[in-house]
């Protein structure tokens, strides 16, 4: 294969992570691909009427989008909870010397 | 915007990946003079991380199961079961008929299914139709023969233009058609994904399957690419 056989198939970790949760949860039958596609395909089309949006960060960040707004639907993970499990893991960072294991309280 | 079809980057990717990775995971000997705590991830990896924390904890998702679908698409499934697949429908008539006619069923029997190739179709080159896909949609791809669609696969700038237009889009790739070959876009869904088989290059004549597969380029099989002799 000559097409930059060195470019990695994900950017950034988080964007991997993200793939993976997410079709993860589309095989514990959380929901279809074709209702996937349809929720993601109108969050991208949402966020790129102010800019135009990258094949990366920006479309991991539609991405993101459209997953939190589907699991706070569902009552899975509400918003809410994210935002406070997300406080939650700032704060572990930042208190955990480097190179330690990073871990919630 | 001008693509990137080489996929080359201008920016270190891998150094956040691995440093994440390693700081998540293990302690480590590291040395980092700028930070005295662990290196805070940005704002969105930290709520991919709240949200696999919420499943995980409410029992709907196992991270082990994360980690091995990400190996999966980082290692094992990427472009070259695609080139297998085209190498082999240049070399076999029978298996280009069976193609043409069902590609799901004919990949599948390769071993090539699963995650984004319940629907398959095949989509051949010739002199008089050049094919090219895209997802106007999103970003559907066959996952099984192509692995994770590159970057510009999923811009906004090729989903745009690829539609309006394709011979812009195919020179700034480094494709350029003769006058008299019409170009068709197939726009994939979720419930339909596309594989280009394009023309066997000229000069392959003597060459054998196994020969072949180096030729074929993932850029090759979405159409904004033609196979050429490997480097």
């Amino acid at each position: 294969m000559s097409d930059a056989p060195k470019t990695p198939v994900f950017s950034e970790p988080w964007h991997a992570q993200l793939f993976a949760l997410t079709v993860h949860l589309h095989e514990r039958d959380v929901f279809t691909w074709p209702d996937w596609a349809a929720r993601f395909g109108a969050t991208l089309a949402e966020h790129g009427l102010s800019k135009e949006l990258d094949g990366g960060d920006d479309y991991f960040n539609a991405w993101l989008a459209a997953l939190e707004g589907l699991l706070s639907q569902r009552s899975l993970a509400e918003a809410a909870l994210v935002q406070q499990m997300r406080d939650a893991w700032e704060a572990a960072y930042m208190r955990t010397p480097h190179g330690d294991p990073v871990r919630l309280a | 915007m001008m693509f990137r079809p080489r996929g080359k980057r201008s920016f270190p990717l891998w150094t956040g990946w691995v440093a994440w990775r390693i700081i998540d995971s293990m302690p480590h000997d590291h040395h980092d003079h700028d930070h005295a705590h662990a290196v805070l991830p940005p704002d969105p990896a930290l709520r991919v991380k709240a949200i696999e924390t919420i499943l995980t904890q409410k029992g709907l998702i196992d991270p082990a199961a994360l980690d091995e679908i990400i190996d999966t698409y980082e290692n094992r499934i990427g472009p070259k079961n695609g080139a297998l697949v085209v190498a082999r429908a240049w070399t076999d008539p029978e298996f280009r008929a069976a193609l043409l006619d069902d590609a799901t069923s004919v990949v599948a029997e390769l071993g090539f299914y699963g995650r984004q190739g319940e629907h398959i179709t095949a989509v051949e080159n010739t002199p008089e139709q050049h094919n090219m896909v895209v997802c106007t949609l999103c970003s559907c791809y066959p996952w099984p023969l192509l692995g994770i669609p590159p970057s510009w696969y999923k811009s906004d700038a090729y989903r745009a233009r690829a539609v309006r237009e394709p011979r812009k889009v195919l020179a700034e790739f480094g494709v350029a058609l003769p006058e008299g070959t019409k170009v068709r876009v197939w726009d994939s869904t979720a419930e339909m994904r596309y594989l280009v088989i394009p023309m066997r290059p000229e000069g392959t004549e003597g060459l054998s399957e196994e020969d072949l597969i180096p030729w074929v380029t993932r850029d090759s099989m979405v159409g904004t690419g033609l196979p050429g002799r490997p480097e």
